[in-house]
């Protein structure tokens, strides 16, 4: 064990990777001679050289292209965007590509490729190193959508992405890439895809959270037990695939369900889980499903503090959850 | 060339001392800016990226305009919604940054067409780095600038690096200009550090394009002295030799020196100028400071038109919650 920030465990995660296994190899902008913006990949052109850690053209779209390519041939690119909000030049070639080479080809190409992306707001970033677009990713068939929001899971998760047989969108929360740290298991450390984590078990209503929010998230929870309201919260970490089973199991428990996430609401991935809940547990509730969100408009710079959900929103949608029914 | 200069390094400073969340500079790149501008009609329009402080001010965007941008308080034409740097003013065609490269790119290209459907004598300058030359935007609004020999002039402020990317690193291409002749219309190198030069080359790209000559790409070579913004550094990939080497072509000093030999330009005038300067700047940026923040619920604004019923129960729902006192200002 070693205690380490996120961006350190997603370090150390590759490293792990690239040790383990030749076939690994890291493409993207910045990322060897500088260690990436965020120093994700610090060290790593010095201990791999850059044949497998390679500094490429400032373009999204080569970068996830080549990397296509090569997973084609059969080795495990991991293509980093130096922030989400960068992707859309390479949207063509995940969402037209990437996604649908196994379904295309009838199962004869699969193409493992891992795409890498600091995603999120709170770091006064304004509007294009803020923002939250997995639903984007989630409603593409074909992709699998990974947030860790510990370092322990970044790194877990990391290794399962990289050793997965499909293609995953592994998203880093950077708003928490430094501000918390964690005891991370040295060596090789998978945690499976499609199991959530239950982050804080209680009895009166569920918090369904993600990456960054988890903070928020998990303080509200405490806040709400001073006022004898103990919440179940849920951290999905693998939004495809989903872990529908604790999620119902949850809800079936507390019948009230509070879903937080930064991403703007109208089509967010809230309206998923809530889909599900109202699907198959709805029987359950006590009271009306509430989500706690992002805005309907772009990411705002000046007045971010307003637009993320903030714990003092959580507590307040979760109180009146908590009184209704 | 002076102001921007000395914008420049008062922004560091108080981005260093946390009065302004970010910030990128422009030190190097000023001759070149400023250059075309110059060589520019008023009502050409601009497209740039985040780094053109000298276009800006050369246009006539003010201090106060540009400083209340870096703060976004009440008085930020752009209403706090971006970061600082990535500004844009209708007034003095000025059109809003972004920050995903490229994407400027055929923008320019598109207006210029407008333009001449409507017979307006103009030009659109799109403004980018030597990185920004990979990008897929680049390459399909060369394409359509030679294929409709839209009135455009692209305007690569080659600065040697794209944060940590050294320009050999972008393209086997011996220079960025050629880059034109697969496009099929003319590409030219210039030093960028000349202000003269500069002001000639883009003075005759745009006789040319009005003339129905078609568009130009123009390399400006130049160099950023600087950190790519305040979150970067530049230590980690660059050596000292290589910026002391550049900075001996130091722009502004070479205007100077040449200001001084060819004018009556003196050392006197210069410092009065420099002081001049520094004052306007000290004052402007007291008065932005001293500006009221921005109205709370303001950023739910300008999503449309006429907003969704969706965002009107959500600004509802805002002002509920600050009413309450639940959230605050
Ligand atoms: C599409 C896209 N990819 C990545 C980035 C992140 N990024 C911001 S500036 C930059 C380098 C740009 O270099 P260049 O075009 O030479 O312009 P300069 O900053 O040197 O003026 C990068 C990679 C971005 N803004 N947009
Ligand atoms: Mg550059």
């Amino acid at each position: 064990m070693t205690e380490l920030t996120l961006v350190q465990a997603v370090n150390r995660g590759l490293a792990e990777a690239m040790r383990q296994d030749p076939d690994v190899l890291l493409l993207g902008e910045d990322i060897g001679t500088n260690g990436g913006v965020f120093r994700a990949t610090e060290g790593l052109q010095k201990e791999f050289g850059a044949e497998r850690v390679i500094d490429t053209p400032l373009s999204e779209c080569g970068i996830v292209g080549t990397a296509i390519g090569m997973a084609l041939y059969g080795l495990k690119p991991v293509a980093e965007i130096q922030f989400l909000d960068f992707i859309y030049p390479a949207f063509d070639q995940i969402v037209s590509e990437l996604s649908k080479f196994r379904y295309r080809s009838g199962g004869q190409y699969p193409c493992h490729v891992v795409v890498r992306a600091p995603y999120g707001g709170g770091i006064r970033g304004g509007l294009y190193h803020s923002q939250s677009t997995e639903a984007f990713f989630c409603h593409t068939a074909g992709l699998k959508v990974v947030i860790p929001s510990t370092p322990a899971d970044a790194k877990g998760l990391l290794l399962t992405a990289i050793h997965d047989e499909d293609p995953v969108m592994f998203l880093e929360p950077k708003r928490i890439y430094r501000s918390i740290t964690g005891e991370v298991p040295d060596g090789d450390y998978r945690i499976p895809f499609g199991k959530a984590r239950v982050a804080r078990e209680g009895t009166d209503l569920t918090l369904v959270a993600y990456g960054a929010m988890m903070v928020p998230t998990l303080a509200a929870a405490e806040r709400l037990a001073q006022d004898g309201l103990q919440a179940e919260v849920l951290d999905l970490r693998t939004l495809v695939p989903l872990d529908e089973a604790t999620l119902l199991a949850s809800v079936e428990k507390t019948g009230r369900l509070v879903i937080v996430h930064e991403a703007a609401r109208t089509a967010g991935f809230g309206a998923e889980i809530a889909a599900i809940v109202a699907e198959k547990a709805l029987y359950s509730l006590k009271a009306p499903i509430v989500r706690v969100t992002g805005y309907d408009t772009p990411f705002p710079y000046a007045l971010e503090h307003l637009y993320l959900p903030s714990e003092e929103r959580i507590v307040e949608a979760a109180r009146g959850v908590g009184r209704t029914g | 060339m002076v102001l921007a200069r000395a914008l420049d390094e008062r922004c560091l400073s108080l981005q260093r001392q946390g009065r302004i969340g970010f910030y990128v500079p422009l030190e190097g790149q000023e001759a070149a800016q400023v250059g075309c501008a110059l060589a520019l009609d008023p009502k050409d329009w601009i497209f740039p990226a985040y780094r053109e402080l000298g276009v800006a001010l050369a246009r006539g965007v003010t201090l106060p305009e540009l400083l209340d941008q870096f703060i976004g308080n009440s008085g930020d034409r752009l209403k706090g919604r971006q970061m600082p740097n990535h500004y844009g003013y209708r007034a003095q065609n000025f059109v809003v940054a972004s920050s995903p490269l490229g994407t400027q790119i055929p923008q320019a290209v598109g207006a210029a067409l407008a333009a001449r459907r409507r017979g307006d004598p103009i030009v659109t300058v799109a403004f980018f780095g030597d990185g920004s030359t990979s990008t897929n935007d680049f390459h399909a609004g060369l394409n359509f600038a030679g294929v409709f020999r839209s009135p455009t002039i692209f305007f690569c402020q080659n600065n040697q690096w794209a944060i940590s990317m050294p320009r050999s690193r972008q393209t086997m291409s011996a220079t960025l200009a050629e880059k034109a002749d697969a496009y099929g219309f003319r590409g030219v190198v210039v030093d960028g550090t000349d202000l003269g030069q500069v002001y000639r080359t883009v003075t005759e790209a745009r006789t040319r394009a009005l003339a129905g000559d078609g568009p130009t790409l123009i390399e400006a070579q130049v160099y950023r002295f600087g950190p790519h913004s305040t979150s970067d550094d530049p230590k980690r990939y660059r050596s000292d030799p290589e910026v002391a080497e550049w900075r001996r072509r130091d722009p502004l000093l070479r205007t100077k020196e040449h200001l001084m030999t060819a004018g009556d330009w003196t050392e006197a005038k210069d410092t009065a100028l420099w002081t001049e300067v520094r004052g306007r700047i000290a004052e402007a940026w007291k008065a932005a400071e001293a500006t009221s923040p921005l109205p709370p619920t303001s950023f739910l604004d300008d999503v449309f038109s006429t907003p969704t019923p969706q965002l009107e129960n959500q600004r509802r729902e805002l002002d509920d919650l600050l009413a309450r006192k639940v959230i605050h200002e």
